[in-house]
């Protein structure tokens, strides 16, 4: 107890230096966090797959399409539970800015395959009667201040011309990891339309969803759909939902490799700037800390003195730099919704704020204890005075 | 020896042939050179001497915060200079009271916890450490100042400070390099009287350096030191 009133005593006896170090730990660690939450949002979808569903798309490239007749044969396919589909669609709302995720998908399998979107039955029900008809997620909706009932009209741009639809449905996720910002129709809507206007792209999916059995066979499931269309005139990749979703990140690991180093580099930079505060700090106390030896105080005495008062600074300003990461990150998670469905604080960002602090604490604490504990008494004795 | 004979008191620090040397880049200046001699039990010593004589190295020497080239000092029969420094740090606790020029204070503690921080390395409860702090503070004429910062408190009332949570531990020696060289004349006066009445009525072994001559006054014995040797005493 007695040290740590001293070490809170010293901590604080240069207020505005301590406050200042505070002010810039606090920063680095609010911009360490977001910057954390970035990666995170960046993985939100990897995170939220499922062990039991695989996707399938063309062994050449996602942007080939394969044949509707798939489905069947997929179905009957050892290990399979449910076959769903969809195609991207990459409709506009009024402007390019308005970005948002909209797929074309077969209502009654998409919902059951993926429970964690969670619609009232009602609404399901009026969607799937409904061929131009829409479900949102409930950001979207909020976004746009869409209401059941409203007329939306997106612009193709994969699929030309105006497209109305007609708001049956309202999703929200499961959890906070659950995207709530996509459009979904009717998959019948899209292939009809396409019938009538360009025949040759009609009856043709951009990837099916498969519901295995159970998480274990998916891999075995996998490569038996691969090989049913192998030769083929659309050869399929099969791969789980996870891999999937990690193929499109990968496209972008770049972005992702250089905000980790960015990261990284910003608690760096702090951990030079608390290393100089600690520095002089002990620089200043090198006569107390002599005098505590000479009283017969031990070296573990003076490095807990310098660690203590390194790690108080640094967790104050980690607590406040956590405290203002919820409130900046969901800002920031507003600000740009399009851009990243999820953006939410995870747990292991908090861990990291903290092991990071912690890091930053100690690394600043080394080289003035070494240096108090390995100068001679007298002669830290004589720079009192 | 005869039946009435004064018994001898016997002598609580023995130095024998102690030398000490810095080295300044290339160059080895020698501060003292075979310096022999004993401080008999309660005695209150000044050491004096010109600047850079070693009399602040011998003092350092003895209250072990420095180390000899050659030679023993031996406080309390135990050799010193064969400890460790972590033995050396344990024995410096229990055995040496330092009363320093500048108080050397800790400028977040108040009164009362300065006094206490030595005995913060005994296993007495916080209730004892009270008793002797409170016990230590009045010796000294301090007990309505337990409260107060260094800063609230002046040169004097800070000294007697230092001299309370020298003698808290109640060690087997005091050392004072000075302690009246950054004081008035007043209160220079009420701390040797005070190191007085510590030698005096408790029997305080003080071994103290100074350059003033009516602090000198108040030892039993004076010892002059010049270029690392003594060239006189007087008692």
């Amino acid at each position: 107890m007695y040290i740590l009133k001293l070490i809170f005593k010293n901590a604080f006896r240069h207020k505005l230096r301590t406050w200042l170090t505070i002010l810039g730990i606090t920063i680095a660690i609010l911009a360490f966090g977001l910057l954390r939450t970035v990666i995170s949002a960046w993985y939100a979808g990897v995170e939220a797959s499922s062990a039991s569903r695989l996707v399938t798309r063309n062994s050449i490239s996602i942007i080939f399409t394969l044949p509707l007749s798939y489905k069947e044969r997929i179905r009957q396919i050892d290990g399979v539970k449910i076959v769903s589909w969809g195609n991207w669609f990459g409709g506009i709302y009024i402007d390019e800015k308005n970005f948002f995720a909209n797929f074309a998908v077969d209502p009654k399998t998409y919902f059951e395959l993926y429970p964690e979107l969670i619609i009232s039955p009602d609404q399901k029900a009026a969607f799937i009667r409904d061929r131009k008809g829409f479900v949102a997620g409930r950001k979207l909706a909020e976004r746009f201040g869409w209401k059941l009932g409203d007329s939306v009209t997106l612009r193709g741009t994969i699929f030309a011309g105006q497209w109305d639809f007609v708001m049956r449905g309202i999703y929200r996720g499961r959890d906070k990891t659950v995207d709530e910002t996509t459009f979904f129709f009717q998959w019948d809507y899209l292939n009809e339309k396409m019938k009538k206007s360009s025949p040759a792209r009609a009856d043709q999916i951009g990837f099916y969803m498969i519901g295995v059995t159970k998480p274990e066979i998916a891999a075995d499931v996998a490569v038996n759909i691969d090989k049913t269309f192998k030769n083929s005139v659309a050869e399929t990749l099969t791969e789980t939902e996870k891999a999937f979703q990690l193929g499109w990140i990968a496209m972008s690991q770049a972005i992702v490799t250089a905000i980790q180093l960015v990261s990284f580099v910003v608690i760096i930079i702090i951990m030079a700037v608390m290393a100089n505060t600690m520095a002089m700090t002990a620089r200043e106390r090198i006569g107390e800390y002599s005098i505590f030896k000479t009283l017969g105080f031990g070296g573990r005495y003076i490095a807990a003195l310098i660690f203590g008062e390194s790690l108080i600074i640094s967790m104050i300003g980690c607590a406040f730099g956590i405290a203002f990461t919820f409130p900046a990150a969901k800002s920031f998670g507003n600000a740009l919704s399009n851009f990243f469905p999820t953006f939410n604080v995870a747990t292991e960002t908090i861990y990291m704020d903290i092991a990071a602090a912690l890091l930053v604490g100690t690394v600043a604490g080394i080289f003035p204890t070494l240096r108090s504990i390995r100068i001679r008494i007298a002669d830290g004795l004589r720079r009192i005075g | 020896m005869p039946k009435n004979a004064l018994v001898e008191p016997r002598s609580i620090v023995v130095i024998r042939n102690v030398s000490k040397s810095y080295r300044r880049g290339s160059q080895t200046i020698p501060v003292l050179e075979n310096v022999s001699f004993d401080i008999a039990e309660g005695k209150f010593l000044a050491l004096m001497g010109p600047s850079g004589s070693g009399k602040s190295t011998l003092l350092n020497l003895l209250a072990g915060i420095d180390s000899v080239d050659s030679g023993s000092i031996a406080v309390g029969g135990l050799d010193i200079t064969t400890l460790s420094e972590m033995d050396l740090a344990r024995w410096r606790a229990v055995n040496v009271g330092f009363i320093f020029q500048f108080y050397n204070l800790i400028p977040v503690l108040t009164a009362f916890g300065n006094v206490e921080l030595p005995l913060l390395l005994t296993k007495l409860s916080k209730k004892q450490r009270r008793e002797h702090v409170d016990l230590a503070l009045s010796m000294v004429g301090l007990s309505d100042r337990i409260d107060h910062y260094p800063n609230q408190l002046s040169g004097g009332q800070q000294q007697r400070v230092a001299i309370a949570r020298a003698v808290v531990t109640d060690p087997t020696i005091l050392v004072a390099d000075e302690p009246t060289g950054d004081l008035d004349r007043v209160s220079a006066a009420e701390i040797l009287d005070l190191m007085g009445r510590l030698n005096k009525d408790l029997g305080k072994t003080i071994i103290m350096v100074t350059h003033d001559a009516r602090a000198a006054a108040k030892a039993h014995l004076i010892k002059q030191l010049d270029k690392g040797v003594f060239i006189d005493v007087h008692s």
